[in-house]
This record gives structure tokens, C-alpha cells and sequence, in this order.
């Protein structure tokens, strides 16, 4: 199946009375060849890379204490007893970090009509025959799969892991209940890590989604192809600056 | 203790009644353990508190503190009520037939011949009759109304298992229960051990405690025998060479007498002294009390000390009161006739009664000395520390020196243990600081009254002038110089009358025996039931041979055991008549038809004839006594009398507060609570932990760590009465003073029943000061009554009213 | 009595195991030795035991410990709890005996058990932090430890505490220093009731029928030994007057094993968890070989260029 370049764009019949959930502030589409689309402002990509960054030193430090295998990793954090200090101070840091993100991110990854389809249609998503799927939103159902679950976990990782720092917390619950947080911080770690991985890699697989987060700005083609709706929805932002002006 | 430590492994039933073994005494206690686990012996333990003993018990029995007489007649009524009696040993070994005078006998609670003013018996009744040959006369049958089994069955009768009941408060089934187990020993091959403590001695009639479980071992035939005993369990490492030196008011070492005022002269002191056998053929062996008496004056004052100034007789004080027991001595303070306080190893304003008066009395003083280890509340009396001690420094003018001395672990010397081993040990550490040796600091202060003596004459210079002090270094005699002078040594030569040729004591040699003391002045002993222990094969308490042939635990090569070395006292009552064991399978010593021999020294000459000389040697009657004569002050059987604070008036005779006899001082009357006061309606105890030993240990950071705090126990009844909560604060306070607690309310104390009234008991443990490690607290002291024994004035710590509240804490908490 | 262990001798004795001895080493593996050693055991006859705290004492002194002189709570359990200073403690219980109606006063010294399977080490995951002996002594490497708190989960009997200071567990060594010379540990040799002696494992339980069969001439019908199979046995024992009831001893658990929860945490889920995650990187590495990477066209670029009006601003 070719491309199918003659479809209607859909035109709202009027100019909406709100902006949509999923346009945030400071997305923009700047007219030029190639268009360049404003995605994350500055706050919002050094909030992400805090994040990033906590989440990975959190999951090499957690899986060194994870399993002996692994336990050599300690010694980038200055040995055993470091990584068992500082792991979750880091959590802290990822958990403030990323309700920065939830609230900046929240809105944007409401669920929306097209998502079902979107998911109905994975083989296509991972075949990357994106015409065949809807136009979505500032993300796709993938990527509120990821916020979602992320949310969730952190929030799972955090709560027992509060329970776990036995440094300031040991009073407060029995053993048994530590013994149940343990084990659910290292399944609830466990399932952050691959949601990580498959995030990572759909950004490296998506080429030119990279630049969102780096530069702050994807182009107009990346837009137009993975998040088409969104694309329109910024061009018709009200009170964006018309072309003419 | 009767007996040794180690021989409690022999015994069949151990029973724990005015002490806390396990708790108080726990490495003694392994010897408990030894026989419950070897022997399949018995446990058991009366007490108001479930104690530590208690917990590892076979049986256990509350009983209100201060009823023990009460109780212990009660068995001894079960035991002849039942036949429980080893009677072949009550017969030979005791003064059960002997007949007493016409004018004795008991009626509502007291004896004939007492003074309700002077508080004191006429005692001349309370004798034995004497017949034409100057003997005692006895009834062997028992048939005579008047002889002392008679007389003790009628005086036990009252005490029926529900009048029992009735005054401990101890269910009947369980008394029951205990007299049966109790009675099975009066079998010749069972055996039982009483040990007991403070909590039989602090009481106005704590002598008259002891007695009564004595009489009950008599009737059981169990003194002398190995398992046996009367077993009196120290509270100090050294308390017992504490009595046994004389270190108190009214006595010199080995148990000899201060002279009284009225014995102005030696032959007067000696003819009270005398102890003509009361049966034929006794050897009565106070009849050598002149022979201990001029050994001891020699060793005082060696050549000065003749026939001539009758071995200085004059040279030691005159008595005008009894004693100067610590009570008194701290009554003298408050009036101001006692301006100077020796405190040698001694923490009175902890250890005595009515802190409030001793800290009031300790501010009259004009100097007071301590000779301590450890800082002690004493020597901080006049420091404020807020409501724990709330002195005024500026008010008081006591003027407090404080001079430190080693601790055990850090000098040489011996310490005697309740089973009168005396053990020699050896430094493991160097004194801290400026701290010397209790002998320095006494030898120092000697030469420096000496040399003021020699210079400024003085009223009376002479006993000290010609002290004897023949030391190397006469600045700090050595623990071995001492020891060998109280072992006591030869004068002069004596020699073998038949052979004079023959020496039988050579100058200078060290003696091997008080057999061979003499009254002539060719002897020196310091103190003569310690002869023995360092003689001329050396320092036999320093011996560490634990050989026991025959698994008997006499242990004869370990250390000294006084007298002449001889474990078990009386141990000839471990034979039958004619000398043979009343149990082969615990055989200590046997007559083999010409002589005593076996596993112990035997206590009688090695020929006296087992049919002659009866077991009690000390005795002038040779035999032991349930009848005491005029020995006791408060009686020559024990009879029940209420605390001087009671909860509930004495059933037997109602009119009686307290002992009849013990002294009371004027204004201390007045600060004892009312019997059954509804103002203070609670039964309180106070006792020691096993975390903590006395006042020490809380300068001590691990013993403060295991029982850091200072509580009150009470049941879990009355702290719902009062709304106390378990680990929350409560006020107690008494008529003398008030304390804050913490609380254990605890499932091991429960009110009991007396005479219809419910009892409920407040437990106070006595560790806590404002001096130490631990955290501050009261001492169990501030509390108590200000009254001692009838007989030897020990404190009545173990039973005095007070009342409890909840309480917010310490302003500060 | 139970024979007493002789005083070391003056000269040093050359240590009687170490590290070639261990069978088991916390995150790691290890060739298991070729000679074992007899197994020893410490035994705890609650029934003999005065609750004198003597072992306390003589545990804080010998490991050169300094606990903190705390307050009174309403119980003799002084310090209240374990703590990393206290690796034993007389815990009191007071038990009316429905039966008879008569007070017990139940008197546990608590302190690490020894177990054959030990839960601390199974959870710790600093290699050689715990360490099993083969003569059954489990013990903590302080310099190997990384304070952690996994062994306290692990443990099924609540022993181990973390220290505040260096941040490192503790808990009774068995004074593997002692009985490394020839000694037993510091609580027995204070012990003056001997309610804790200290042998081979055998001997232990010899000495323990002995004095079960006295319990029990004197009416303690379920007297017995304390050595929870769950985890494999203990090298600390009781002997206990109610072995039907261990839990009436200040909670000793009635059947002690290492939990689920830590069975599952440190078994299944490390394996998962790490299959999982390897399955999530292959499988990403699978899909770029097949799919091939998801470019932007020059016609998406148009259609965006168009949309959004033309010209750069």
C-alpha cells in the first residue's frame, strides 16, 4: 500500500475555543524548509534529562545491589557502601524530578479516540507503516504507555523504597511489610527498566525524535509523520502568527 | 552459711523463703541448678514477688512480707502435728527434753517478764531447770509438761494451716502443698537447704526469722549433714570477714565481746565467760574463751599486754549502750552528740533508713571522712541534685574529706564468702589516680595519732602508744604481715611438760591451729577462729586444689574455710548415735570405733565418744537449741509479730504493733505510719536486682545499660485502681519521704488475701542515686522506716507502708 | 555440670578455621571444602536460665561494645530490643499456664541462631559480607558490608541491626574469635547457671535429651529441643518447657524458614528480571535488523512545509 498523499486535511470548522489538551505551551511550528517544530522548551528537556539521568544511575546502582552478577557496578559509585547511600537519595531526585514531568506531561498523554486504533494496529506501528494508522496527538498510545506505567512505577518505586531506607525510615514498618516492599521495588524496578528500554530505543528507532530532547525542536517532517494531529492542531493554535503577518 | 556453697549440688529440696538466690546470688545459685539437674532436687521459693528464683522453681507460694514466723511455725506445726519428725535427732541432738523453769511462758504475744517502759525482758525465766549435780535436767521421754518439745508444741499450735492463711495470706493448698514437701525431709536419707538473705534479716525481728526455719532443720534433722543447712547468703564479697573481724560495735574478732561498763575489771569480764557444760561430758568450747580472749590482746599489744596489767584488759573501750550499731550512731548525729564519721566502704545515705533524717544527721557532723572506690551519694550529700537530693551547700558546714581507695580487683588480700572460705586474691589491675590501700590510709592516720600521742600526752595514750606494729613498711602493712597476725603466731616457747627438752611452740613460728592457743600470754592470735589459715606451711587461703575425693563438695584443698577448715559446721549431726551416717550415700565423717574421720574435718575432738559428746560443741548443753534460753531478746521461740508498719493488725495478739522489744527512738515513732492506715494502705518491699549490686554497680556503664532506670512494681490489679500505666511514672511516698518512679506493672506481684483484707504489694528496688552512671533516681531509702532488729538492729527494709499515684514524672522528663 | 572448656593456653593458639573452612560466602560462590569441620552449638536451657543478663554483660564487654544507658519501659528487657551494640538479650515473658493456672515467667536470651540455611546470607548481596563456616557459624564481614539491611529482611528471626555509626550489620559472631582458639563464646563462659553451653552440635543434643528428660519428670510433658528444621537447624538451640508453643517465648517463631517473599525476591525474580530485561534489549535489536529505521521522508518534510504555510520566518 502506497502512501495515501491525497487525503483530506482535517480542518476544524471553526477556531476551537481552547487549545488542545495535548499542546503545551511553547510548542510551535515555525514555517520554513524545513519547518521546525517547536516540542520541549528548555525546562522541559533539562527536567527530562535530570530524570534520564537519575533513572540510570538508579537502575545500575539498583542492579548492582540486584543481583551479585552485577554487584561490580558498585564501583562506579565509589564501592558498596556509597551505592547503598546514595541509590535512594537518587530515587528522591528522580521522584521530584519526574513529577515535574508527570504535571508538565499529564494533560498531553490523556487518552484519546485514536489511541485504541493506535493499538488495535500495533503490527503496523512496529512495521512502521504509520499511514495506516491514525493521526495522533502530541503522543501516540505508545508513548502514553510509557508515561502511564512510568508514572505508576516510580510512584510503586518510591513508596517501597521509602519503606526499604531502613537509614531513616526502619522504625516505621515491620519486617514483613519491608520483605513485601523489597520485593515489589525489585519487580516494579524490573518493569521500569524494560519500559526504559523500549522508550530508549523507539526514540533511537524513530529517527529524528532525538532532537525533541536535545534541541528542543523536531522538524516539520517528523511532525507531519508521527504526530499529525498535533502538527495541526499547532497550526491552528489561536494566536499563532500567521505567515502574513 | 552452715554449710558450703558447693554443697548445695547435695541437696533434695532447696527452699528459698527471705531471699531471692537466683536473683541476688547468681553464681552461687549454679549449685542450685547442679542439684535440680544431678539430684532431681526441688525448688522452692516463697516470696510476695515471683522472683528469679521463683522462675526456674518447682513450686511457688506468695506470702505477705513480714509474716515468715507465722509461716515457718505453721510448718513446724504440720511436722509434729504429722510425725514429720526425724526423731532419733531431735532426741540426742537437741534440747527437745530438756525441762524449762516453772516461771516461762507466752501469752498474748509475749513472754513472762516483760517491761512495756524499758521495751525489754526480764529474761531469768527463760532457762532450763538445773538439778542437784548442776546439770540440766531432761526429760528423755518427752512425757514432762515443761520440757521444751511440750513447750514448743503448744507454742506452734496457733499456727494452724487458716491462721496461716489468715496472716501471710498464702493460699492453705499451697502451704500444704509446701509442708508436705517440706516434711518428706524428715527422712533420715533427704535432705533440705534453706537459703535465705536480707529478706529474713531486714526486719525488726530478723534474727527470730532464721530461728524459726533453724528450728524447722532441727526438727528435719538436716543441720550438719551434706545438702543441709542453715545457709545464710551474703550480700557482700566480704560481709562475712566483716563479722568474723569484729567490725562491729560490740564485738572483737572471732566473735568475743566488747567489754560493758559494768565489767570494769578482766576477772569480772571473765566470769559471764565461763561455759560450764550443762550436760556431762560436753566440751562446751567457749570454756577456751580466755585462751582466744589473751591471744587476741597479745596480738593487740604484744609485750605491753602481762599477766600483770591483765593483758591489757583496761586498754579496750567499755560499753555503755548494747551497741553502736549505724542506727544509733546516726540518732547520735541528729542530736549533735556525734560530730565525726568515719565512712570506710560505706554508703550510709543508701544503705540506711529515712534519708531524710541521715542527710539531716550527716549535716550536723563537723567532719566526715570517706574511704571509698567509687564517689559515692555520701560523700555528696550536701551537693544539690534537684529533687533526687535537694541539699543547701551554703546551710551546711559538714566539712567532707574524701579519700580514694583500691577496689578488690586492684589490692591483695582475702575476702571470706558466706561459706566461710576465706580466699585469697591477688591484684589484676593498678589503682587509678591518687587511690591507695584501706591499710595505707589507716596505718598513716595511726602513726599521725601516734606521733601526736608520743608528743602532747592525751587523756588516754596507752593502746595506741603500744599498738603492735611490726611491719616492714610501717606505712602500709601488707595484706600477708596482716593475715599472718590474725592467724596468730607463738610468744614465746613452750614446752612439752612431760619433756622439756621438747618444744611443743617455738618462738616466732606461725600457730597451724587454735587448738593451740593458750591463756598464759605464750600465744598471739588477731583473730582466733581464723587460726589456720596461714601458718607455717604458708598461705593456705591462697591454695587453689580443687580435688574432692568422693564427689562430696567439700573441696578441703581450696582456699581455708574457718573454723579449722572445716566445710560443714556440726557435721558430727550427720551421724547417728553411734557415729555412723544417718545417710550412707552421703557420708561425711564416721566414728570407725576409735576415732572421727572422713571427707570434712570433723567438728568434734577426733576421740570423743560418739554416745558422750553430743555434736553441738559450741553449746554448753553439746546439743542444739529449739529453746534459746535468754539468748534472744525477743524471746526463746519466735512468735509472730506485724512489721512496725503493717497493713493488718497482728491476729495473734492485736494490742502488738511491731516487735515488743526492738528499740525505737522517740522521734522516729512518730514517722511510722498507723497499722491498716487508710493514708497509706499499701504493703511495700524494697530489694536488689541481679543487674545491679547495691549502690556500686550504677557507677558502672554495662550494669546501667541492663537496668538503667529506677521503677516500682506493682500488680496489674492495683495499677488499674490507680490508673498507672505499665512504663509511666507514679509517685510513692511513705510518712518520710516521696519518690518518683517508673513503673512495671507486672503479672509477678498479686494482691493477697490477709485475714479477709486484700494486701496489695508495691516492690522497690533499691539501685538508683544521683551519683553514677545510671540515670538519677531514689533510693529506696528515702522511704523506709527508721527501726532495726530486736537483736542485732539490721534495718527493716523488707516491709513498711506506703502510697502510690500516677504521676506526670520529673518536671524536667 | 557440663565439662568445662579449659582456659586458652598462654601462647596464642593458631586459629582452628578460616576462610578456606567457609561453605557458604553472601553473593558468591565457593568450592565447598574438602574436610569439614564438627559442627559446634551453643545451647540455651531456658528452663535453667535466672535471667541474670550475665551473657549481656559479658557480650557487650568481650566484643568491646558500648550500648546506650536508656530508660525504663515497664519490662526487665534492657535494652528493649537488639540493637547493633546489644547481639544478645534476655527477653521476660509472663505467661499464665491456662493449664495450671500458675505464673511462668519465661526468661529467652535472643541473639542469632546460626542457621544451616541462613536467611541473612541468602539475601545479602555484597559478596563475602556473610560468611557460613563449615562447623556451622554464620558470621558478618564488617569490611564487606555495605549496611544495606537486606539480611534483617532475610532473617527469619529479626536478629541483625544496622549500626548508625558505620553503617554496617550486626549481630552475634558466636565468638567464631573465641571458639576459633578453642573457647566457647563469652555469653557461656559467663553463664553462671550454665543454662548456655556450648559443644559439638551432637554433644548439644546429647546434653539437651538430658535435660528434657528431667524437664519432664518434673510435669513439663511437651519439654523440648528447639532446632527449627525450616531453616535447616540452628546452631543456636534452646531447650524450651513448652517446644509445642516456642512462640510464647517473647514470639521465637513457631516455624521459622526464610520468607517467601525473600525466597521469591532473591530467587525467581533476579532471574526473571534479568531475562526480561535482556529480552527487551534483544528484542529492540531484532526489530531494527528487521524494520530498519523509521526515517522522515522528503515528502513528510513537504506535506509539513505546506500545512504549516511555506515560507521560514
Amino acid at each position: 500500500m502506497s502512501r495515501d498523499r491525497t487525503r483530506p486535511i482535517i480542518m476544524p470548522n471553526a477556531v476551537p475555543a481552547a487549545v488542545p489538551a495535548d499542546v503545551e505551551p511553547g510548542d510551535a511550528v515555525h514555517p520554513g524548509k524545513p519547518v521546525t517544530v517547536d516540542r520541549y522548551s528548555g525546562a522541559a528537556r533539562i527536567n527530562h534529562w535530570i530524570t534520564a539521568v537519575s533513572l540510570v544511575l538508579l537502575a545500575l546502582s539498583g542492579m548492582a545491589l540486584f543481583t551479585p552478577k552485577l554487584f561490580f557496578l558498585t564501583g562506579l559509585f565509589g564501592g558498596g557502601q556509597w551505592t547503598r547511600a546514595i541509590h535512594p537519595w537518587i530515587g528522591v531526585v528522580l521522584f521530584f524530578s519526574f513529577m515535574g514531568l508527570f504535571f508538565r506531561f499529564w494533560r498531553a498523554n490523556l487518552p484519546a479516540r485514536e489511541d485504541g486504533v493506535w493499538v488495535a494496529r500495533i503490527s503496523d506501528v512496529l512495521g512502521g507503516h504509520e499511514e495506516r494508522l491514525p493521526e495522533v496527538g502530541k503522543y501516540n498510545a505508545g508513548q502514553k504507555a510509557v508515561f502511564w506505567s512510568m508514572s505508576a512505577l516510580i510512584l510503586l518505586l518510591i513508596t517501597s523504597g521509602i519503606v526499604m531506607w531502613d537509614q531513616y525510615f526502619y522504625s516505621f514498618t515491620t519486617i514483613e511489610q519491608k520483605r513485601v516492599a523489597i520485593l515489589a521495588h525489585s519487580i516494579a524496578a524490573v518493569v521500569a527498566i524494560c519500559v526504559w528500554i523500549v522508550h530508549v530505543y523507539a526514540a533511537i528507532w524513530v529517527r529524528g525524535t532525538l532532537s525533541a530532547m536535545t534541541r528542543g525542536h523536531v522538524t516539520g517532517g517528523w511532525a507531519w509523520r508521527h504526530h499529525r494531529k498535533w502538527l495541526r492542531e499547532l497550526v491552528q493554535k489561536p494566536g499563532r502568527r500567521t505567515p502574513a503577518e | 552459711m552452715t554449710n558450703a556453697w558447693t554443697d548445695i549440688k547435695n541437696t533434695d529440696l532447696v527452699v528459698i523463703m527471705g531471699g531471692n538466690a537466683a536473683e541476688a546470688h547468681p553464681c552461687g545459685f549454679k549449685w542450685v541448678t547442679e542439684a535440680k539437674a544431678n539430684r532431681g532436687a526441688k525448688l522452692i521459693v516463697v516470696d510476695p514477688r515471683y522472683t528469679r528464683s521463683a522462675a526456674v522453681s518447682d513450686y511457688y507460694a506468695p506470702i505477705r512480707q513480714g509474716s515468715d514466723i507465722a509461716f515457718l511455725l505453721g510448718v513446724i506445726n504440720y511436722c509434729i502435728q504429722n510425725d514429720k519428725v526425724q526423731w532419733d535427732y531431735v532426741k540426742a541432738f537437741t534440747n527437745a527434753a530438756y525441762v524449762v523453769k516453772d516461771g516461762f511462758a507466752y501469752q498474748d504475744g509475749l513472754f513472762t517478764g516483760y517491761d512495756e517502759v524499758k521495751r525489754d525482758y526480764n529474761r531469768s525465766s527463760w532457762d532450763y531447770v538445773i538439778g542437784e549435780d548442776g546439770y540440766a535436767v531432761v526429760d528423755e521421754t518427752l512425757q514432762n509438761p515443761r520440757c521444751v518439745w511440750n513447750l514448743l508444741k503448744q507454742h506452734v499450735s496457733v499456727y494452724t494451716p487458716e491462721m496461716v492463711n489468715r496472716i501471710c495470706g498464702t493460699p492453705k493448698d499451697k502451704f500444704l502443698k509446701i509442708c508436705e514437701m517440706i516434711a518428706e525431709c524428715s527422712s533420715p536419707t533427704r535432705t533440705m537447704t534453706s537459703m535465705y538473705a536480707l529478706g529474713w534479716t531486714q526486719h525488726s525481728k530478723g534474727a527470730q526469722n532464721i530461728r524459726a526455719m533453724a528450728m524447722v532443720q532441727l526438727i528435719l534433722g538436716n543441720i550438719g549433714v551434706r545438702g543441709g543447712g542453715m545457709n545464710a547468703l551474703r550480700g557482700h564479697s566480704n560481709i562475712q570477714g566483716l563479722t568474723d573481724l569484729g567490725l562491729m560495735s560490740n564485738l572483737i574478732p572471732g566473735y568475743l565481746t566488747i567489754p560493758t561498763e559494768k565489767e570494769a575489771d578482766f576477772p569480772t569480764y571473765m566470769s559471764t565467760r565461763g561455759f560450764k557444760p550443762l550436760r556431762p561430758n560436753q566440751m562446751s568450747y567457749w570454756q577456751n574463751y580466755r585462751k582466744f580472749f589473751v591471744s587476741f590482746q597479745k596480738a593487740m599489744w604484744g609485750a605491753a599486754a602481762t599477766p600483770a596489767n591483765d593483758y591489757a584488759y583496761q586498754w579496750l573501750p567499755k560499753l555503755d549502750v548494747p551497741s553502736y550499731d549505724v542506727l544509733r550512731a546516726f540518732e547520735l548525729m541528729h542530736q549533735g552528740k556525734m560530730n565525726v564519721y568515719f565512712c570506710q566502704g560505706f554508703n550510709p545515705l543508701q544503705a540506711f533508713p529515712n534519708k531524710a533524717k541521715l542527710a539531716e544527721s550527716l549535716a550536723r557532723l563537723k567532719l566526715l571522712v570517706i574511704m571509698d572506690p567509687l564517689e559515692t551519694e555520701t560523700a555528696r550529700f550536701w551537693e544539690n541534685h534537684g529533687i533526687y537530693n535537694a541539699a543547701d551547700p551554703a546551710a551546711i558546714q559538714t566539712e567532707v574529706i574524701q579519700l580514694p581507695t583500691t577496689c578488690f580487683a586492684e589490692d591483695e588480700g582475702s575476702l571470706v564468702n558466706s561459706g566461710r572460705w576465706l580466699q585469697w586474691h591477688w591484684p589484676a589491675g593498678s589503682p587509678p589516680g591518687e587511690a591507695r590501700t584501706d591499710s595505707f590510709i589507716l596505718a598513716n592516720i595511726h602513726l599521725r595519732l601516734k606521733e601526736l600521742y608520743r608528743k602532747e600526752g592525751g587523756a588516754f595514750p596507752d593502746p595506741i602508744l603500744n599498738l603492735t606494729w611490726n611491719y616492714a613498711n610501717p606505712e602500709e602493712p601488707t595484706a600477708d604481715e596482716l593475715a599472718k597476725e590474725m592467724n596468730g603466731y607463738v610468744v614465746s616457747d613452750v614446752l612439752d611438760p612431760n619433756d622439756p627438752t621438747k618444744k611443743v611452740l617455738e618462738a616466732g613460728k606461725q600457730l597451724a591451729t587454735f587448738g593451740a592457743l593458750r591463756d598464759d600470754g605464750s600465744t598471739a592470735a588477731g583473730c582466733w577462729i581464723f587460726t589456720g589459715c596461714y601458718t607455717e606451711a604458708g598461705n593456705m587461703m591462697a591454695r587453689r586444689d580443687n580435688s574432692d575425693p568422693g564427689d562430696t563438695g567439700t573441696y578441703l584443698k581450696w582456699s581455708f574455710a574457718w573454723p579449722a577448715n572445716r566445710r560443714i559446721l556440726y557435721n558430727r549431726a550427720s551421724c547417728d548415735l553411734d557415729g555412723k551416717p544417718w545417710d550412707p550415700s552421703r557420708k561425711l565423717i564416721e566414728w570407725d570405733g576409735t576415732k572421727w574421720s572422713g571427707y570434712d574435718v570433723p567438728d568434734i575432738a577426733p576421740t570423743a565418744k560418739p554416745r558422750d559428746v553430743g555434736p553441738f560443741i559450741m553449746n554448753p548443753e553439746g546439743v542444739s537449741r529449739l529453746f534459746t534460753r535468754g539468748m534472744m531478746r525477743d524471746g526463746p521461740f519466735p512468735a509472730h509479730y506485724e512489721p512496725f508498719e503493717s497493713p493488718v493488725v497482728n491476729v495473734i495478739a492485736p494490742k502488738i504493733k511491731g516487735n515488743p522489744v526492738a528499740r525505737v527512738f522517740k522521734d522516729d515513732l512518730a514517722q511510722f505510719a498507723e497499722t491498716a492506715s487508710p493514708e497509706f494502705p499499701y504493703a511495700a518491699t524494697s530489694y536488689r536486682l541481679t543487674e545491679h549490686f547495691h549502690y556500686w554497680t550504677k557507677n558502672n556503664h554495662v550494669n546501667s545499660v541492663l537496668q538503667p532506670e529506677f521503677f516500682v512494681e506493682i500488680s496489674e490489679e492495683l495499677a488499674k485502681e490507680k490508673g498507672i500505666a505499665n512504663g509511666g511514672w507514679s509517685r510513692v511516698w511513705s510518712k518520710r519521704g516521696s519518690v518518683l518512679a517508673k513503673t512495671v506493672v507486672t503479672k509477678r506481684i498479686r494482691p493477697l488475701v490477709c485475714d479477709g483484707k486484700t494486701v496489695h504489694i508495691v516492690g522497690i528496688p533499691i539501685h538508683w542515686g544521683f551519683i553514677g552512671a545510671a540515670r538519677k533516681g531514689f533510693g529506696a531509702n528515702v522511704l523506709t522506716p527508721y527501726v532495726g532488729d530486736a537483736n542485732i538492729e539490721t534495718p527493716e527494709f523488707k516491709a513498711f507502708l506506703v502510697n502510690i499515684e500516677a504521676s506526670a514524672g520529673p518536671a524536667s522528663a | 555440670m557440663f565439662p568445662a572448656i579449659p582456659n586458652p593456653p598462654v601462647t596464642p593458639p593458631a586459629p582452628k578455621f578460616g576462610e578456606a573452612d567457609l561453605v557458604r560466602r553472601s553473593a558468591s560462590e565457593v568450592t565447598p571444602p574438602a574436610t569439614r569441620l564438627t559442627e559446634v552449638a551453643k545451647l540455651i536451657d531456658v528452663s535453667k536460665c535466672i535471667g541474670c543478663k550475665a551473657c549481656q554483660a559479658a557480650c557487650i564487654e568481650w566484643n568491646n561494645l558500648h550500648e546506650e544507658i536508656g530508660y525504663n519501659t515497664g519490662f526487665y528487657t534492657n535494652p528493649p530490643d537488639l540493637t547493633e551494640n546489644s547481639f544478645t538479650l534476655m527477653r521476660f515473658t509472663e505467661w499464665v499456664n491456662p493449664e495450671t493456672d500458675n505464673l511462668e515467667w519465661l526468661i529467652r536470651k535472643d541473639g542469632c541462631m546460626h542457621c544451616a540455611d541462613p536467611g541473612c546470607l541468602k539475601a545479602c548481596p555484597s559478596p563475602g559480607a556473610i560468611v557460613q563456616y563449615s562447623n556451622g557459624i554464620v558470621d558478618f564481614v564488617h569490611e564487606n558490608c555495605i549496611g544495606c539491611g537486606y539480611c534483617i529482611k532475610g532473617c527469619p528471626f529479626n536478629i541483625p541491626r544496622i549500626s548508625k555509626v558505620d553503617h554496617t550489620a550486626y549481630k552475634c559472631t558466636l565468638c567464631s574469635d573465641r571458639v576459633a582458639v578453642g573457647q566457647g563464646p563469652a555469653c557461656q563462659k559467663a553463664c553462671p547457671t550454665q543454662a548456655i553451653v556450648f559443644g559439638t552440635k551432637d554433644e548439644m543434643k546429647d546434653w539437651a535429651d538430658f535435660r528434657i528428660k528431667d524437664l519432664k519428670s518434673r510435669g513439663y510433658d511437651n519439654a523440648g529441643l528447639y532446632d527449627p528444621q525450616g531453616v535447616g537447624g540452628t546452631h543456636v538451640m534452646y531447650v524450651l518447657q513448652h517446644a509445642d508453643k516456642p512462640s510464647l517465648y517473647a514470639g521465637l517463631p513457631d516455624n521459622p524458614r526464610i520468607s517467601p517473599l525473600v525466597e521469591t525476591w532473591k530467587g525467581v525474580t533476579k532471574y526473571v528480571g534479568l531475562a526480561a530485561m535482556g529480552f527487551a534489549v534483544a528484542a529492540g535489536f531484532v526489530h531494527h535488523l528487521i524494520a530498519g529505521p523509521n526515517r522522515v521522508s522528503p515528502e513528510d518534510e513537504a506535506e509539513a512545509e505546506k500545512l504549516a504555510g511555506g515560507k521560514p520566518t
